[in-house]
């Protein structure tokens, strides 16, 4: 059923997309229909395929660096009143800035090759990781805090056994959000200087005026998003569910 | 178990400068069930909470003391109207909390001797979310019963369930801790009248000694003499409402 309806979407909106290009009838560099797409994708399939990949290691090793990093950033706050003072605030500021602006400045840093994007996706899931995270951590239910206080824990213990089991979902909640905003991070990293990459492949594209192509990347890029969210989606299911 | 000392608190509190409770002294005695019976407000949590070391949000200017001089904290067992299960862990990883908290090595024989006495033996390796209400309030105890504190507190452990459920867990409770000091806070009159070895009726005014019935706790539901003193109780806390 589920299946049947995601089918019944995409065909409407394919008929809405191939409505347009016959009623408007523009010209194919503009805005090409989806059977030119699918025709370009098939075509190029290993070229899309291999920018996919690349692609997709910048964002799973992103995603892994990033989560690792928002946790441990969000034990600390928890732990300690000096850092949250002292960190909190920063924080805050940098997720104040535009990743677009930071770009050109890690690619200068980092290279046109792979860290510079893993960078971008790092830097822009590290606050919904950590900030999901820090708020389940703050707050447990008091009245656990309550009974652990009558049985001599120590904060240690408590933070274990209590805090973050109890912050497990909304960590959970924070994996999937970040699953859909990393491949952002990883595209506009190369949209800013590579060699490599959906982002790249993209831009390529649509230089040339090769408007067909660069759909069939987006499209690509989007399914793998997609995809990437359903398995994050998955995987944090007993992560989000058995701690309510 | 280190053995059972007498309890007394005394003294005023204050939430925000505004008078909780007037000046008043309340003494569990050994070995004894002391119900605290009040309407909401009156501070009979708050008490039961600075007993425990437990933050109440109000000021207190007085003093607990415990008859033989020790200092009452890590000596006390709590249980609360809400059961404080851990959704993520099993019910004998629940009665066990105590240990693993402060990390030490759960004497699992006693904890099995406990679940069983609780009748929960089919239900070890399940989640809290699989049990009824009242399966919940019976780990619950035996999670207290595991801590073996002398002195245990009850802050209306029963009162979010139904009357059969309740009388049950009742029952189950004033066997299971017949030994201990026991501060049951409790807002229904019935309760304090089934259970209380002394009954303490609080107001703002301070606090009341109400006569118990002469039956032994627990008493029968239709015990007549329970039945009255129900209704004496209930009369009392109208009046002060009033």
């Amino acid at each position: 059923m589920k299946l049947l309806s995601a089918l019944a979407a995409t065909l409407f909106a394919l008929a809405i997309w191939q409505g347009i290009v016959s009623l408007t009838g523009l010209p194919k560099f503009i805005l090409p229909g989806p059977a030119l797409v699918a025709e370009t994708w098939w075509q190029n399939r290993w070229l899309i395929a291999e920018h996919t990949w690349v692609t997709a290691v910048e964002v799973i090793i992103g995603l892994a660096c990033g989560t690792a990093l928002g946790v441990v950033t969000a034990l600390q706050l928890a732990n300690s009143r000096a850092a949250r003072v002292l960190v909190q605030p920063t924080l805050v500021f940098t997720q104040a800035l535009p990743v677009f602006a930071l770009a050109p400045l890690l690619t200068l840093w980092l290279g046109y090759g792979l860290w510079s994007k893993v960078a971008m996706a790092v830097l822009i899931i590290y606050f919904p990781i950590t900030s999901s995270f820090f708020d389940g951590l703050m707050r447990t239910p008091p009245g656990y805090l309550d009974l652990a206080r009558t049985m001599q824990a120590s904060p240690r213990a408590v933070l274990w056994h209590i805090r973050i089991p109890a912050a497990l979902p909304s960590l959970a909640s924070g994996l999937r959000l970040a699953a859909v905003y990393a491949p952002i991070g990883a595209v506009i990293g190369e949209w800013v200087g590579s060699s490599q990459g959906l982002g790249y492949l993209m831009l390529l594209a649509n230089g040339r005026a090769k408007t067909d192509l660069m759909f069939a990347a987006m499209l690509t890029l989007g399914v793998f998003s997609i995809l990437l969210h359903l398995i994050v989606r998955r995987a944090t299911t007993r992560m989000a569910g058995e701690a309510r | 178990m280190t053995p059972t000392p007498d309890l007394t608190i005394n003294g005023s509190a204050t939430i925000n400068g505004a008078p909780l409770f007037a000046p008043l002294t309340l003494t569990l005695a050994t070995g004894e069930w002391t119900c605290l019976l009040g309407g909401s407000g009156v501070g009979k949590t708050t008490i039961l909470r600075l007993i425990a070391g437990l933050e109440t949000g109000a000021v207190f200017d007085g003093k607990i003391t415990a008859s033989d001089g020790d200092s009452v904290q890590g000596r006390v067992a709590y249980m609360a109207q809400d059961d404080l299960l851990l959704p993520w862990a099993t019910v004998a990883q629940n009665v066990c909390l105590g240990a693993r908290l402060r990390g030490q090595k759960p004497d699992l024989a006693r904890r099995d001797r406990l679940i069983k006495r609780m009748r929960l033996e089919d239900h070890m390796g399940k989640k809290p979310a699989e049990l009824s209400g009242g399966q919940r309030q019976r780990v619950a105890l035996a999670r207290t019963l595991m801590e073996d504190r002398p002195i245990v507190l009850l802050d209306e452990p029963f009162s979010a369930l139904d009357a059969r459920t309740r009388a049950d867990m009742q029952d189950l409770a004033a066997e299971a801790l017949h030994d201990r000091t026991v501060l049951l806070v409790t807002h229904d009159p019935a309760e304090a009248a089934r259970l209380g070895q002394s009954i303490v009726v609080m107001t703002q005014m301070g606090v009341t000694p109400c006569q118990p019935p002469r039956a032994p706790a627990p008493r029968k539901v239709d015990d007549l003499e329970t039945l009255e003193t129900q209704g004496a109780l209930l009369r009392l806390l109208r009046a002060e409402a009033a």
